[in-house]
């Protein structure tokens, strides 16, 4: 099992090489020039060359390339174009909120999700199943600024229960934050809570057919037991998988709802700095995406060998 | 003593079934029922067979006892289950869960499916002490060792601690007996619980139910399809057919002397034990069809993180078939005798060793070169249901491999629906889909798959084990008569004696990827000089029965 964790890290060192290649060449091969959008429209030709320089864009290709990886490996991100602030302090500040967003949204989408499509298996091809089936459909369609907005609309405006917008970390006040996040968080979970049900109830439709739920019944088990300690953790390994994805997806930036909701996160960061050319930071925010899914998926595969015996590495 | 005799008259009736009546549920009484009126009775301590083919109700009558008809496909419409006083129909689901395990239990036919796979099965033995009664962690844990030493499963520390995939089928099935038989139930309902096992364990299984059976008086209902196995176990048979009863006899009244045409049809297609006789006509001149070599197989593998040990699943296997005849390799589970199939395929690469099909060495070419030669030698596997494209016409699936060889389509196409015909299928099954036929005619048709290819070899791996005896005994003919019109030579691939016995010319017989014994089927048969061999045969239920007969073996002798 260490074993299998170790040769999995090292798995990972091929892929963020693979990656970094991949965004320098991408950034070098696109058209436009970086010491342009800097200088501005009124810069002239000396200027410009004084920029590229102080970029190290006068190098050759080869020589920028090893002396980005160079920085690379010592964990130096370089520095924000626009804000001059080192991009690993600038990611270091805005990473918290998202991933506090994304835990929150994922915890509610699990406890809102696995009873809705264990319910929903349970209650196979009655109201209750069609009801799941149908607010699944629904959260897949309906766009989550609309969601989004329609919340505000309900609980801050009309209702007057949560506040509109903004963000406090759940370190200085929890209260206040849990107040804040949860709508946003309800924002983004309705589409998991519809994924999640949707695979939740597949996987344990299928499990529910199998010989050892009858043994199960056959024993006297009651129907809760049945459902909750013998299918459901038979089911996981699927619901699982989407739950690690959904994960993944959420840290890697929730551009819409940070907006809609104005919380300061990464996903804002970056598209703040695809607006604005800010090269150092799409590079670190790409990279760090890529490592995020790698690590996610050892997360995934490891706990499968949690729940189900069968499988070691 | 042949069979059991002990009467029961006086024995209070444990389980008394009058006029159950199963239908499909939301359909009106103008279909034929599912089950219908069935009656009968079970007093304490006796054993109660109930025979039948797929589709004749069995599994229907044992599910609706324990309350546990699939929901929305199946209800009772009418009739009464009474255990003792207690009519299990009128019960609320809350009342029924409580007599299950308690005046109550079952054991399946899968014992590697039965059983959860993510829980340890100490703690699913346990489950049913803790559903039923409060008992403190010591008491509990004491009895399911008590129970798992009563079922004589060995280590009991270490196996209440183990998963299931880590225990061997024979286990397994030890293990649901101990669950089903923890609270000391009046009625045991066993549905093929020893079908998917080996011989040699069914007999162990078998003999621990008799002995559990005597020590707690427990009324056993039984079902099975294997008329051996009723020889052994049985105090009273009923014959189910289309689900009525047809026939209900004390055992040896039944085997002796059937009075329905359907129950002797059932006994005639019981395959004997004693091998065919030999065939006289000399095999055609030339080399074997088939000829294997000093073939190995090694599986396990080293990487960079694991290391695990090697295990030789077949070991310096040589055989040769001549054109026209018939190979078996007999054997257990773990035997080695699928992955000889397996290598001889080249589904799997063998180790070492050399295989010849219509004189060519196929052990070691590669797969590209191996295409060509792939139309000698064809596959049927065991299981009809899954082994055609459930999304392909038959024909589809008929014509796919001469395609492949670069037949065109018309004569493809026309060549399928001859072979239809000669596997005993109309013809325009080739349009239709393979859920449209039953087990035997899908197995017709998998058939009628391989000899499209006109191969030289045709390999059936359990090819007929899936099925009822008398489909099995259809099938056999067929692959008997394909094989004198088109002189093919079959490598018979199967755990049962009986059908070996039938369609074999040679044997041979496997255990742990050696072969034990190799000879002419009726010396191996008649006179086994290998150990293995002789307690394969002694396992046998019902070995010294002539079924299709209706008497003893070896009366014929005697007359």
């Amino acid at each position: 099992m260490l074993g299998y964790i170790l040769k999995r890290l090292l798995a990972v060192v091929p892929v963020i090489v693979f990656v970094a290649i991949f965004v320098f060449l991408l950034l070098r091969l696109t058209p436009g020039d970086p010491a342009a959008i800097i200088a501005g429209d009124a810069a002239t030709p000396a200027q410009l060359e004084k920029i590229r320089a102080s970029l190290g864009l006068s190098e050759p290709i080869l020589v920028q390339f090893a002396t980005w990886i160079g920085h690379l490996v010592r964990g130096d991100l370089g520095i924000s174009l626009i804000s001059n602030i080192p991009v690993t302090e600038l990611i270091g500040q805005r990473i918290w909120p998202t991933i506090n967003i994304a835990l929150l949204t994922i915890c509610l989408s699990v406890l809102i999700a696995v009873p809705m499509g264990v319910i929903a298996a349970w209650k196979h091809r009655t109201w209750a199943d069609y009801a799941v089936m149908t607010f699944s459909v629904l959260g897949f369609s309906v766009p989550v600024f609309v969601i989004g907005y329609i919340f505000i609309q309900v609980f801050s405006i009309q209702l007057r229960w949560l506040p509109v917008q903004g963000y406090t970390a759940p370190g200085d006040d929890f209260g206040k934050f849990l107040s804040r996040a949860i709508l946003p968080c309800l924002t983004l979970a309705t589409i998991y809570v519809a994924l999640i049900a949707r695979m939740t109830r597949a996987s344990m439709l299928e499990v529910l057919g199998e010989d050892f739920i009858r043994t199960a019944r056959a024993k006297g088990v009651g129907e809760t037991l049945v459902l909750f300690r013998h299918a459901l953790r038979n089911a996981a390994v699927p619901i699982l998988t989407i739950i690690g994805t959904g994960f993944a997806l959420l840290i890697s930036g929730v551009v819409v709802t940070e907006s809609v909701f104005n919380i300061p996160g990464i996903g804002r960061l970056t598209v703040d700095a695809i607006l604005a050319r800010d090269y150092p930071v799409i590079q670190a925010m790409i990279l760090l995406t890529s490592a995020i899914y790698v690590f996610i998926n050892l997360m995934i595969d490891v706990a499968y060998s949690l729940i189900d015996p069968r499988i070691r590495y | 003593m042949l069979f059991k005799t002990k009467s029961f008259d006086d024995a209070p009736v444990v389980l008394s079934i009058e006029d159950l009546t199963v239908r499909l549920s939301g359909v009106n009484d103008t279909v034929r029922p599912v089950l219908d009126r069935i009656s009968f009775q079970i007093r304490a301590g006796e054993t109660v067979c109930l025979v039948g083919e797929s589709g004749s109700g069995k599994s229907v009558t044992s599910l609706a006892t324990m309350g546990l008809l699939p929901k929305g496909a199946l209800e009772v419409s009418n009739g009464r289950i009474m255990l003792g006083e207690t009519n299990l129909l009128s019960l609320s689901a809350g009342q029924m869960r409580d007599m299950r395990a308690r005046n109550l239990s079952m054991v399946f036919q899968e014992p590697m499916t039965a059983l959860n796979p993510v829980m340890r099965v100490g703690a699913q033995i346990e489950e049913v002490l803790d559903t039923h009664m409060r008992l403190s962690k010591k008491e509990k844990k004491a009895r399911v060792l008590d129970i798992m030493e009563q079922v004589h499963l060995p280590d009991v520390e270490r196996i209440y601690r183990s998963f299931p995939h880590q225990l061997s089928g024979g286990q397994r099935q030890r293990i649901m007996i101990a669950m089903a038989l923890i609270l000391e139930p009046k009625l045991l309902i066993a549905d093929e619980p020893t079908t998917a096992l080996d011989v040699t364990t069914q007999r162990q299984i078998l003999s621990l139910i008799a002995e559990l059976q005597e020590k707690h008086g427990t009324a056993v209902l039984f079902i099975t399809h294997d008329m051996g196995v009723v020889a052994e176990i049985a105090d009273t048979v009923q014959v189910m057919k289309h689900g009525e009863l047809v026939e209900r006899a004390p055992v040896e009244t039944l085997l002796r002397n059937p009075q329905e045409d359907y129950t002797k049809s059932l006994l005639r297609a019981v395959p004997s034990l004693t091998p065919r006789p030999e065939r006289v006509s000399k095999p055609p001149k030339g080399g074997p069809a088939l000829s294997v070599e000093d073939l190995n197989k090694t599986y396990g593998s080293s990487g960079w993180f694991v290391n695990r040990s090697t295990t030789l699943a077949a070991r310096d296997v040589s055989f040769d078939i001549p054109a026209g005849r018939t190979l078996g390799i007999v054997g257990e589970s773990g035997s080695g005798k699928s992955t000889v199939a397996r290598c001889i395929m080249r589904l799997i690469d063998p180790t070492e060793g050399s295989v010849r099909v219509a004189g060519t060495e196929i052990a070691r070419l590669s797969r590209a070169d191996l295409r060509p030669h792939r139309k000698h030698i064809q596959i049927v596997f065991q299981d009809p249901f899954r082994s055609l494209n459930p999304r392909w016409t038959v024909g589809r699936s008929l014509v796919e491999g001469p395609l492949n060889l670069g037949q065109d389509k018309a004569s493809a196409m026309a060549r399928a629906r001859e072979l239809m015909a000669l596997v005993g299928l109309p013809e325009d099954a080739v349009d239709r889909y393979p859920h449209q036929f039953s087990g035997g005619q899908r197995q017709r048709i998998a058939i009628a798959r391989a000899i499209a290819m006109e191969p030289d070899v045709l390999v059936a791996d359990e090819a007929v084990s899936a099925l009822d005896v008398s489909v099995q005994a259809q099938v056999l003919d067929l692959l008997d008569e394909l094989q004198q019109k088109l002189g093919i030579a079959i490598l018979f691939i199967t755990h049962d004696l009986r059908v070996a016995a039938q369609i074999c010319d040679e044997v041979i017989v496997m255990q742990k990827g050696r072969v034990v014994e190799h000879g002419k089927a009726g010396a191996v048969l008649a006179d086994p000089q290998h150990p293995y061999t002789r307690s394969l045969i002694e396992a046998a239920p019902g070995r010294a029965w002539d079924f299709a007969n209706f008497r003893e073996l070896g009366a014929l002798a005697a007359q």
